[in-house]
């Protein structure tokens, strides 16, 4: 249960962090998500992300962060599996389920639906 | 006649209601929606985090077939034009998670469309989530290529 609670926390608390950036600052909320992926790109290549997907699940994973984080961790996987090489190819391996899923869903929505209005 | 004035107890009962009565300042109204929204469709994704584990998928499995779950959560409700609404509402509670990814991707996809399937629905699917992968993908190659240049031992 309590993974639960903390999924909430971290997660809720990044989306409020990014709320205060896209309030604070002339950032709107396109640039505010290309800042937080990059920020989560950052936070793995330090070591520090990982320690915090496996505290929060998918408060970690689930928003954009997590991203950038799967993008560096999945070139860390391939690089120490076939050198440089990784570097080109662990990225978009990594997070190649999420991205071809998200396109078929957005062109089945625009097959199926309407836009309101 | 001197103007008439309330005295110090009077002005503080004074603020105090009109502060219970004055809407919350919006940004701390925006703060609380976006962690509110934002850390629910977490705990979603945390619920199926915990069945992907539970069915024994290793830890990163289960985080890429959380995310899809949640990326299909959002591009549905995408499609029945209520995941707009929660944008609308929870700002970057809505826009942060994988959910909110997946609907920048679908809604230009919905809109365009009348501009056909390969300018409309090709083309503006990446309106925003061009950017994100391009940059994403930038940073990440940067700092891989910090490890790999430098022979850092990379984090495990």
């Amino acid at each position: 249960m309590v993974e639960f609670v903390w999924a909430f926390l971290i997660g809720g608390g990044m989306c409020a962090l990014a709320q205060l950036v896209a309030d604070l600052t002339p950032l709107t909320p396109a640039h505010t998500m290309v800042l937080f992926v990059i920020l989560g790109a950052v936070a793995a290549g330090l070591g520090l992300y990982d320690p915090l997907v496996r505290w929060a699940g998918a408060g970690a994973s689930v928003p954009l962060p997590g991203f950038g984080n799967v993008l560096v961790r999945g070139i860390f996987t391939e690089v120490a599996q076939r050198g440089p090489f990784g570097l080109m190819t662990g990225g978009l391996t990594a997070s190649a389920a999420g991205l071809t899923m998200a396109i078929l869903f957005a062109a089945l929505a625009a097959l199926v639906a309407r836009p309101k209005g | 006649m001197g103007r008439l004035r309330a005295n110090p107890d009077q002005q503080r009962a004074f603020r105090r209601l009109v502060g219970r009565h004055a809407p919350p300042a919006p940004l701390l109204r925006n703060l609380a929606l976006a962690f509110v929204v934002g850390g629910s469709i977490c705990a979603v994704g945390q619920i199926f985090m915990n069945g992907f584990l539970g069915r024994g998928l290793p830890p990163e499995r289960a985080g890429a077939m959380t995310a899809v779950v949640v990326v299909l959560i959002g591009a549905t409700l995408t499609a029945f034009g209520l995941y707009d609404e929660i944008v609308r509402l929870a700002g970057m509670g809505g826009a942060l998670p994988i959910s909110g990814f997946s609907n920048a991707v679908a809604a230009p996809a919905m809109e365009y469309r009348r501009e056909g399937w390969v300018f409309g629905v090709g083309a503006k699917m990446f309106t925003v989530a061009g950017p994100v992968i391009a940059f994403g993908l930038l940073a990440s190659l940067a700092i891989g290529a910090v490890y790999v240049v430098l022979g850092l031992p990379l984090p495990k």
